[in-house]
């Protein structure tokens, strides 16, 4: 199934990535054709198969005590952060 | 020759104080710097902190001291988070990032004793099957610098074949532990998933993702997978169940041991030469006791197709957290904040992450999600219970681990599909959980063939002993590149 | 009459009081500054994983008991995934599909007495978002993490309220029942517990929705009252006018006391919700919710119940005494020193009480006034100590003071007279001073017996115990 230029680009805004116009027909024709590869999947019999989320059968979540176990080390984590002031991360405008 | 020594015999001899973890370091860093230009296996060489940490192994073992691996040297595969060196996950992206923790399996591995030398090359986030898609550069094969390592573990290969290092760790998502190590004519394990902790292990697809070893043999893969491995309570897919003493069982005779020969794997697309490597393998297990069988995998062919579905949704998912507010690239001067997203994530990643991001985007996508997403994950229950069924009637299953050997730098970029398929026998596995081994069995067109071991859930013991028994009637394993031998 | 039904659905937030977050170790506590409570998991650093908080999980438990809903013997974490400068990792855990909380209902009492019942679709966990500051920092926004990763539990009902009152009504419900259970504070200024109303309208008598818009974070009883009725006004003005209600999310203004469009929420969200990996199934065996279940306190609507049974309270009084738990527990603990007089309990804590309580702001756990200390007063006014005119005089000295009934009493020297000796006295003295009305009173004028009784009380201030000087008046009297 070939992808339009509009799919590819709608595609492209969900995952907020920004694709130069000389790169969409590139990634139109990947995406076609990996489109194609797993829609080989329609072949498969799964009639009454239960979808699998997790390799392992039977594991189920394990729960963590209440208990507060971290401490304030907002400097050693925000030195990898391109803008903070005042403690915040900043980023433009956002308008609600 | 220090560096055709196993890791068990160098932690011996530091043991027994015949050399010093420092000299080891030496020895090791001059060969990583010597190797770089043509191999470029490492993303960051960390030789002041290695320096340290080997004198302070070296305190320790002349007091008596020291973890299992006390003063053996050690490299990461770069997307293992590392206090204080950077992590970049191969990734522009990620090119400055620091992080401020250490995975559990780089604490685990220090608290053995283990020494790290640098962080290794990989594909971009781990996605790639020949460590061309890393923004450091390709990584490049020891055996013929023309040619791909594999990966996306191709650091950590190249790295452990040009013994640059005894052993490293990696990890394996859809192959890439299994296909760089074949490549790379060396031993590799991807373990259980749940066996190893994620924490800390930058994440590419998460229901599939599994820290494993690269190592010269299958009984150097026990002594770090026993120290890797292990439950954390950091995980929640993480699994509480105790970790046996690898190495100890390794001697074990395979007299009476049940393999199955994965039929389909030899079906189609195999490179006659590897495949007669495969088959004289099989032939040396047989002599050693085992009794072989044909097991046919009827849904095996639907793997990759599902992986291509699975693996760049949860990709799609996981990759978000990469938007340029707390950490990562950003991009300059950001008009508003969608700008700011897009530029900084389109900077931040190269074409193949894109690609699989948006794979994944559109396969989770209202109106889509049940015909590929839901589909995949139905299809992925057939697999892995054909798998199960199989392991009711054999020990371990046995086949190629590529369709062929290293190809050349270029030859599989053009098409994505075709590189995908190179994965086609190692998919299976990640999808059902299961451990799984690739171990060297001789060479086609000179260039190392590998031997997949696939076994049931938790069944690592199992796999580490036959590799080993095999590896005791064959030298595949110590045969090294001329120019690193 | 309008020719309009409203139709509302709610969607409340509240918050879970445990300590820690819900994937994380860091605490939850409001008011740090910014980003000191945002941990590595909070954070969606590269490589952390989430694991969760068993406290949440009881919570929601509590919750779901509470209302009668089936509890999900498996329930599954999945992630929403969207991209917002608060939201770290790019996706938010929720529970999707499979939520832990399914079908429960709540009951209302409307304006009339009557009660109605509101489904509760269904409950879920999932952690709560940070925050955007825009005061003061320019052409940019600053982004705080703390509340990042707060357990909520989102209650989702039926969109079966048909006016604004019967909104709050059900809000304050939820109100009362997560504060009941302790599994939420309810402090709606620190967005504790917020709502997302959906509203919209149709033609009285149909049985089809009309388009409905979503008020997003509404933080107040008043505001869900106002933004309701605003936004009902809004969409029937504008069908009316031929115009067509639009599918949407709007903001209510409490400063214009309007809603309007939220521009950033403008296009259509496409959530691709999948199953977390990170997450295995939540499962919940029999004996791990009969275990919750035992833990459960008297609900409101049980406690309202045994309220009018074992005290003799009205509906009324009962509903009212039991919309927190604190002044139910207040109103017992009081009962409980003046058994016999659970009624004066009920009209003390109800009135006197709730009114200056009210005028200056408190809340009843405030401890200002201890209920063993008002309970003090009710001994003194059962036991004749006191009259309900002096009584009030004590209570004013006692919330002023912080003394007990007794002491007030006994320095303001407000006690009764009941000392037959010190009345019979009083009464002489009355006798001696008035010969005259005293012969007309023995001569058959009966009437003047209240000229008597009231000049001893304003000989004794006030304080003689008025049915003892009936008494000793009458015998002195008749000689």
């Amino acid at each position: 199934m070939a992808l339009t230029r509009e799919q590819v680009e709608n595609i492209a805004h969900l995952a907020r990535l920004e694709l130069e116009a000389a790169e969409i027909p590139q990634f139109q024709q990947n995406l076609s054709r990996i489109v194609d590869f797993i829609g080989e999947l329609e072949r498969a019999d799964t009639a009454g198969v239960a979808p699998m989320a997790h390799p392992l059968p039977g594991l189920t979540q394990r729960l963590r005590p209440d208990a507060v176990t971290e401490r304030d080390e907002h400097e050693l984590y925000q030195r990898n952060a391109p803008q903070v002031a005042s403690g915040l991360y900043l980023v433009p405008k956002v308008i609600e | 020759m220090i560096h055709r020594q196993t890791l068990s015999q160098l932690a011996a001899a530091l043991r027994a104080r015949k050399v010093s973890s420092v000299e080891l370091v030496r020895t090791y860093l001059a060969r990583i710097e010597a190797s770089q230009p043509a191999l470029n296996a490492f993303v960051s060489i960390t030789a002041e902190h290695a320096l340290a940490a080997a004198e302070a192994a070296d305190r320790a073992l002349a007091a008596g001291r020291g973890g299992p691996l006390e003063g053996v040297p050690i490299g990461h595969k770069d997307l293992f988070c590392t206090a204080g060196v950077r992590t970049t996950c191969g990734s522009r992206m990620l090119e400055n990032f620091v992080s401020p923790y250490d995975a559990t399996v780089v604490t685990r591995l220090r608290a053995a004793g283990a020494v790290m030398l640098g962080k290794l090359n990989m594909d971009e986030f781990a996605m790639g099957s020949s460590n061309e898609t890393s923004h450091f550069g390709p990584v490049r094969n020891p055996w013929n610098t023309a040619l791909v390592p594999g990966g996306s573990s191709g650091g950590s290969a190249a790295a452990v074949a040009a013994r640059l290092l005894p052993a490293a760790t990696a990890t394996d998502t859809g192959g890439s532990i299994r296909q760089p190590a074949a490549f790379c004519g060396i031993t590799g394990i991807k373990p259980t998933y749940g066996r190893v902790s994620r924490y800390g292990m930058i994440a590419f697809a998460s229901s599939l993702d599994q820290g494993g070893v690269l190592a010269a043999s299958a009984e150097d893969a026990a002594w770090l997978l026993r120290e890797m491995a292990g439950f954390d309570p950091r995980d929640s897919t993480s699994v509480d169940a105790p970790v046996p003493d690898y190495p100890a069982g390794l001697d074990a005779p395979l007299a009476g041991m049940k393999i199955g020969l994965l039929k389909e794997f030899f079906d189609t697309g195999l490179d006659p030469q590897y495949e007669r490597c495969v088959r004289e393998a099989l032939a040396v297990f047989e002599r050693l006791g085992a009794t072989l069988c044909e097991v046919s995998l009827p849904n095996i062919s639907l793997s990759v197709p599902v992986y291509y579905v699975v693996a760049p949704a949860e990709c799609s998912s996981n990759l978000a957290r990469y938007d340029g507010v707390r950490f990562g690239h950003r991009c300059a001067d950001a008009r508003d904040l969608q700008d700011l997203y897009k530029r900084s994530r389109s900077e931040g990643f190269g074409a193949e992450v894109k690609r699989r991001i948006m794979t994944g985007t559109y396969v989770l996508s209202a109106g889509y999600y049940d015909a590929y997403y839901l589909k995949a994950q139905r299809a992925r229950r057939l697999i892995s219970a054909e798998f199960a069924r199989a392991f009711g009637e054999v020990d371990l299953l046995m086949g190629p681990t590529t369709p062929t050997v290293a190809f050349a730098l270029g030859a599989k970029t053009a098409d994505p599909i075709t590189m995908y398929l190179n994965d086609i026998y190692t998919i299976g596995a990640n999808l059902a959980g299961l451990p799984a081994m690739s171990i060297p069995c001789g060479f086609a067109a000179g260039l190392p063939a590998g031997l997949q071991i696939i076994g049931p859930h938790f069944a690592e013991q199992r796999l580490l002993q036959a590799a080993h028994r095999y590896q005791l009637e064959t030298d595949w394993h110590v045969r090294l590149p001329e120019q690193y031998a | 009459m309008s020719a309009w039904e409203t139709v509302i659905g709610l969607e409340i937030h509240a918050q879970l009081a445990t300590r820690s977050k819900i994937f994380s170790g860091a605490a939850t506590a409001y008011g740090a500054a910014p980003n000191t409570q945002a941990c590595l998991v909070d954070l969606g650093y590269p490589g952390v994983l989430p694991v969760l908080n068993a406290e949440a999980v009881r919570m929601a438990v509590r919750f779901g008991l509470a209302i009668g809903a089936r509890i999900a013997r498996q329930s599954v974490f999945a992630r929403k995934n969207y991209f917002y400068p608060d939201l770290p990792k790019g996706y938010q855990i929720s529970q999707y599909e499979l939520p832990i909380v399914a079908a429960g209902s709540i009951d209302i009492v409307l304006e009339d007495g009557s009660v109605k019942r509101i489904g509760v679709t269904r409950a879920h966990l999932e952690e709560d978002a940070g925050k955007s500051l825009h005061e003061g920092l320019g052409a940019l926004t600053g982004i705080d993490l703390n509340r990042a990763g707060t357990p909520l539990i989102e209650i989702v009902s039926e969109p079966e309220m048909r006016s604004a009152k019967e909104a709050v009504a059900y809000m304050k419900k939820v109100h009362t029942l997560v504060r009941y259970l302790e599994i939420c504070d309810g402090n709606m200024q620190e967005g504790s517990f917020r709502c997302d109303a959906n509203v919209s309208v149709r033609p009285l008598g149909s049985d089809q929705f009309g388009t409905r818009a979503e008020i997003k974070n509404i933080n107040s009883f008043r505001y869900v009252e106002k933004a309701i009725q605003y936004e009902v006004a809004r969409q029937i003005e504008l069908i009316e006018s031929g115009g067509k209600v639009i599918q949407e999310t709007r903001l209510y203004d409490p400063d214009r006391g309007e809603t309007r469009s939220m521009r950033s929420k403008e296009e259509a969200n496409d959530y691709r919700y999948f199953p977390d990996p990170d997450l295995l199934p939540l499962e919940l065996d029999e004996a791990d919710i009969e275990a919750i279940r035992a833990g459960l306190p008297e609900l409101p609507d049980a406690k309202a119940s045994r309220f009018v049974s074992q005290y003799g309270l009205s509906a009324y009084d009962a509903g009212v005494l039991t919309a927190s738990r604190d002044l139910a527990d207040y109103y017992e603990a009081v009962v409980h020193a003046v058994p016999q007089q659970p009624k004066l309990a009920a009209n003390w804590v109800m009135g006197d009480l709730a009114a200056v309580l009210n005028k200056e702001g408190l809340e009843i756990g405030s401890g200002r006034l201890p209920a063993e200390r008002l309970a003090g007063l009710l001994v003194r006014i059962a036991d004749q100590t006191l009259s309900g005119k002096l009584a009030k005089e004590v209570f004013e000295s006692m919330w002023s003071s912080g003394q007990s009934a007794d002491a007030v009493i006994e320095a303001k020297g407000l006690k009764q007279i009941t000392d037959t000796s010190a009345i019979e006295q009083a009464i002489e003295a009355v006798m001696a001073k008035n010969p005259a009305q005293l012969a007309e009173y023995r001569g058959g004028k009966d009437k003047l017996f209240g000229f008597f009784v009231g000049q001893v009380m304003k000989a004794t201030q006030g304080k003689a115990n008025p049915a003892q000087l009936n008494d000793l008046l009458k015998k002195k009297l008749s000689g």
